[in-house]
């Protein structure tokens, strides 16, 4: 596997990713997610109301939009962590529709979480082991053999090892999942994520919280995702990273999609500037509005 | 003058007994649950008292021979587990809690009840279910140890089967929770959504270990009941948090926890009770009787559980960084 | 393939239909002849007796019921193939005795002095109680007012678990903490009934001082021990934990004082009023009248007050409810103090309808509090009141088709089955569950 060569400069984008004019709902050459019709209330508040959404494969695809759009809610709903009301969507042509959370995993599709989920007291070197799949020895007959699974073991730790590597976390492994720093929980996050070989990879949020001088570092591990030949979603707030890194860009407000486009374009957009925009006119949609954003967040998940 | 050697020597008496093995075990299988999996299970008493009536009941009621009345005990838990997890285990933590402590409950009530007395025995309970396992001695007759060891070659039989189970279950454990699966198990305790996430089943996780430590609750209830007669009463709630006790003193994420924890809290409140009994009898103590010597004990035991779980949540012998508690 | 095969296999269906034949299991076993067994029960453990002899015409009656009931004790035996039984009780003092008429042959019935004995210890530790028997028909009583007076008991008995039961879910509401400490807090308002009255207060005077004590005590576990906790971040297991091991080092420290036994209140066991086929006593009709007034009082207290308001919205969302003002831990000391008062109420009224004030009289109804709770939804104050009616209603009127022996039973089932059925509760809001 590559190490650290992801060029720091200009990431290579995908172009060319739609179908006809880019609109909401508009068609992808290769789309690997399709959803349809997909909705979800919350005691009379339509917190995901989505027609049509296509998600093209082997790119890196940005869900923005102002709070309470309904971003985390579809990441939910889309890995079987939620319910909808009504809505059917596929992956890779299969429909995951009531499919429980840990087979849509098993199927390639890996998310991350807004809050970390760093197992804390579990070690980076366990935490990192857990993600793989087809574990012979996660079977509790087979475990009481350890001659069944001790070499799938070492392979995994060679695996683990390397992983870690890349996200300069070899050096924890021994340590207590408890004893990174946040940034370095969310690397451990994206790492575990990638021991399954996923095919799509969902983050939530993966900035948040991040120390800036971690930043680059994690966009650079973004960007290495699609070198390898992952799809990869995510929800973001930092429009700079936004435009830095994805290629194409899907705007929700209240429940719905009301933009798709190119993450230049798409910023042109009167409905964006409308929904997203108007809202903090004059703020910077950096970093500082992440805190709040968190606490809102929250309260959208209690709902 | 007080008797220090009569009170050291009934202490020590319990460190091997099979009561001592019997909480012991059952505070293996609560680690499975609640130290491992963050389980909830405030029902371990239920899981012993199906162990003791279930294998005193098929010996007594249907002639059963003993391994088929240990299968009878440990398939009735089973169902139990399924019984309790089914409904909950899909749910938050705390509505395990309420289910597991309401159905030992439901199982004390039904062993108590005057309905099933030609069966269960009601509050009197039953007896005489002995002699299949004493006829699987194979020590000669006679008296065999010393000084406060010194037991009759039944007793020492049902020792060695006591700790037996107790090394070879603690064995098990050990072997499992250094596994894969105990590692899925682990991260279920720490957060199971992240693991799902990873595209495990954490419902049926968490159901194999229900039913796991419940088999060993039930392992428990049999051996706590082969020194004694089976009576409803001891299978209360109190019992639970006595385990509860036993498992926190000793580590809720260990092995080695649970058995020195079981022995450290019988020896104590032995020694403790069997001091303060005399310092009463001697007049050292003139303003409590012999029978709130009795309750001060179990005054102190509420006490030691608050000030363990505040001050060393991990037990004597967890790892400090472990906390076995969930977040 | 390993257990978790079953586990799928094994549908809620199933469940029902297995709760179902237990239920149906439970009520058979009441209408099978049972054979003759134990004609003696608890003789070896307690020193005091009271034992009889059942005849008609000079011959032994076998297999008729006698219930023993007084200071909380309860005992039952059947008489054997000679006749006779024997209840062992734990002190000297006054007993019910209570011979089953149902479980007399055909054609016999008590005839002088009724079914239903008082008996108390003289000089001896043994006392005989004999019924008189004679050829008779039995007049039953009509179904229907069995039921009614059921439903009476049971919604007293409902409304005073209510009390208990807002308490507690106000606590857990606005603290997340599953207070096990809260049958002593039960236990502690009777027991200071008990202790004034003792001092010669009028009754009255008392009950008020307990409450009060008890919104005291609230106040008082609130801050020496659960703010601290609070402030600590210790987790909620831990907390749970914590209660638990408050809650046996408080019973047994009640029990160490006031010992093993049970007193009256002054008043309890007065004679019933009837209401046509309701038969109540003054006192039953006073807790309900209490019962209902302080529970529309806190209703009113959490619908329309401004600190009943704030309540609710640190229920809701803590955080939020932090953040728009709201002094929250001013909030939970308010509901500690109205928690306690509400529990140690409770407990004297608890203690009216047992009858009886003893150690573990609270912790004899917690798991129907929590029950209740459950039933009406974790942390919702008004599920709280209806699952401790609906909790209340069951455990009474099961006791029209099962032996009351086994009564707690019911209401557990229920709350097993509900959850199934409805894991939010009855009022509760549908949670996001994985």
């Amino acid at each position: 596997m590559s190490t650290n060569t992801v060029p720091n400069g200009k990431p290579v984008k995908s172009t060319d990713l739609h179908i006809g004019a880019a609109e909401p709902g508009c068609k992808k050459r290769d789309p690997i997610l399709v959803a349809e019709g997909v909705s979800r209330t919350f005691g009379g508040l339509k917190a995901v109301d989505v027609d049509h959404l296509e998600i093209p494969r082997g790119a890196i695809t940005a869900l923005i939009g102002p709070n309470g759009a309904g971003k985390t809610t579809l990441f939910n709903l889309l890995t079987g962590f939620d319910k909808p009301d009504t809505g059917s969507w596929t992956f890779e042509g299969k429909s995951l529709a009531g499919m429980p959370a840990y087979r849509v995993a098993r199927m390639g599709q890996i998310r991350t979480f807004q809050l970390t989920k760093a197992l804390s007291l579990l070690t980076v070197m366990d935490n990192m082991k857990l993600g793989a799949k087809g574990q012979i020895g996660e079977n509790l007959f087979r475990a009481l053999l350890p001659f069944l699974w001790r070499k799938q073991e070492e392979e995994n730790e060679a695996k683990a090892l390397d992983l870690l590597a890349r996200f300069k976390l070899d050096e924890k492994k021994d340590d207590y999942a408890a004893s990174l720093s946040g940034g370095q929980r969310k690397l451990l996050e994206m790492a575990r994520a990638l021991m399954s070989d996923p095919t799509l990879v969902m983050l939530d949020e993966p900035m948040a919280g991040v120390n800036p001088a971690l930043t680059q570092s994690l966009l650079d591990h973004i960007l290495n995702l699609k070198a390898e030949g992952m799809t990869v979603l995510f929800v973001e707030h930092d429009m700079q990273m936004v435009r830095h890194i994805a290629d194409w860009v899907v705007v929700m407000a209240e429940g719905r999609v009301v933009a798709e486009g190119d993450p230049h374009e798409v910023m042109k957009n009167q409905a964006v500037i409308d929904a997203y925009l108007g809202q903090h006119h004059d703020e910077d949609l950096g970093a500082d509005t992440e805190h709040v954003e968190a606490i809102k967040e929250l309260l959208d998940d209690k709902l | 003058m007080i008797d220090w050697g009569a009170i050291f020597s009934n202490a020590a008496v319990e460190l091997i007994s099979p009561t001592t093995a019997a909480y012991a075990l059952a505070a293996l299988g609560l680690a499975v649950h609640f130290g491992y999996t963050g389980l909830l299970n405030f029902g371990q008493a239920g899981f012993m008292a199906l162990g003791a009536y279930g294998y005193a009941i098929s010996i007594l009621t249907f002639g059963f021979p003993v391994w088929g009345a240990v299968l009878v005990g440990i398939g009735a838990s089973v169902v139990f587990a399924l019984i309790l997890g089914i409904p909950t285990l899909r749910l938050r933590a705390d509505y395990l809690a309420i289910v597991t402590i309401a159905a030992a409950e439901i199982v004390r009530l039904l062993f108590t009840t005057n309905s099933f007395a030609s069966v269960t025995g009601s509050a009197n309970g039953l007896s005489g279910y002995k002699l299949g396992f004493a006829a699987l001695n194979p020590i000669p007759e006679g008296t065999y140890g010393f000084g406060p060891f010194e037991n009759n070659a039944y007793d020492w039989w049902l020792r060695i089967v006591a700790w037996s189970v107790v090394v070879l279950v603690a064995l098990f454990i050990w072997q499992v929770m250094r596994s894969p699966w105990g590692r899925v198990i682990k991260g279920i305790r720490e957060d199971e959504d992240a693991v799902r996430a990873l595209g495990k089943n954490v419902y049926a996780y968490k159901m194999q270990s229900l039913i796991l430590g419940g088999v060993f609750g039930t392992m428990a209830g049999m051996i706590f009941a082969l020194p004694r007669a089976v009576v409803p009463s001891n299978y209360q709630t109190s019992l639970t948090f006595f385990i509860y006790a036993i498992l926190l003193l000793g580590g809720a994420a260990t092995i080695l926890g649970p058995i020195i924890g079981s022995m450290i809290f019988w020896v104590l409140l032995s020694f403790f009770s069997g001091f303060i009994a005399r310092a009463v009898e001697a007049g050292w103590l003139p303003f409590m009787t012999n029978v709130q010597a009795g309750q001060l004990r179990f005054i102190l035991v509420g006490v030691a559980i608050m000030l363990i779980v505040i001050f060393r949540p991990q037990g004597i012998f967890g790892n400090k960084k472990e906390l076995a508690f969930v977040h | 393939m390993n257990s978790t095969g079953i586990a799928h296999r094994f549908s809620p269906r199933m469940l029902v239909v297995f709760f179902g034949v237990l239920l149906a299991a439970l009520t058979l076993s009441t209408l099978a002849i049972s054979p003759a067994h134990a004609d003696e029960i608890n003789t070896d453990k307690y020193d005091y007796v009271l034992t009889g002899n059942a005849q008609f015409d000079g011959e032994p009656l076998d297999g008729v019921l006698i219930t023993v009931t007084g200071g909380g004790y309860e005992a039952e035996v059947k008489t054997g193939v000679d006749g006779k039984w024997k209840i062992g009780v734990p002190e000297k003092g006054t007993y019910k005795v209570i011979l089953d008429e149902e479980t007399l042959p055909e054609g016999v019935v008590v005839t002088k002095g009724g079914a239903e004995l008082t008996a108390e210890f003289g000089l001896t530790k043994v006392k005989s109680v004999n019924f008189f028997l004679g050829e008779g028909v039995r007049t039953t009583v009509p179904f229907f007012d069995q039921f009614l007076s059921q439903f009476v008991n049971g919604l007293n008995f409902g409304l005073l678990l209510a009390l208990a039961a807002i308490g507690l879910s106000l606590i857990f509401g606005t603290t997340g903490l599953s207070n096990f400490a809260h049958s002593e807090m039960i236990t502690f308002g009777a027991l200071m009934t008990l202790a004034f009255s003792g001092l010669g207060l009028p009754i009255w005077l008392a009950i008020i001082l307990a409450i009060v004590l008890s919104g005291a005590l609230g106040w008082g576990l609130d801050a020496t021990i659960w703010k601290p906790l609070r402030r600590k971040g210790v987790g909620l297991v831990q907390l749970m934990i914590v209660s638990i091991g408050l809650s046996l080092a408080m019973r047994y420290t009640y029990q160490y004082f006031i010992g093993g036994s049970t007193s009256q209140l002054p008043g309890a066991g007065q004679a019933d009023l009837k209401f046509g086929a309701v038969r109540i006593s003054p006192i039953d009709l006073a807790s309900m009248g209490i019962s209902i007034v302080v529970l529309l009082a806190v209703s009113y207290f959490l619908l329309r007050t401004r600190l009943g308001k704030a309540t609710r919205a640190v229920s809701d969302n803590p955080s939020l409810a932090s953040a728009s003002g709201i002094d929250v831990d001013g909030v939970i000391r308010i509901v500690w103090i109205v928690g306690g008062a509400l529990a140690g109420l409770s407990g004297v009224l608890w203690a009216y309808f047992r009858p009886g004030v003893s150690w573990d009289m609270g912790f004899q109804i917690l798991l129907l509090v929590f029950a209740a709770v459950t039933l009406g939804g974790l942390g919702t104050a008004f599920g709280a009141l209806i699952g401790s009616i609906i909790v209340g209603l069951f455990v009474e009127l099961s006791t029209l088709w099962i032996p009351s022996d086994m009564k707690y039973v019911g209401a557990l089932v229920v709350l097993i089955l509900v959850l199934l059925l409805r894991p939010q509760g009855i009022l509760g809001r549908k949670e996001r569950i994985g």
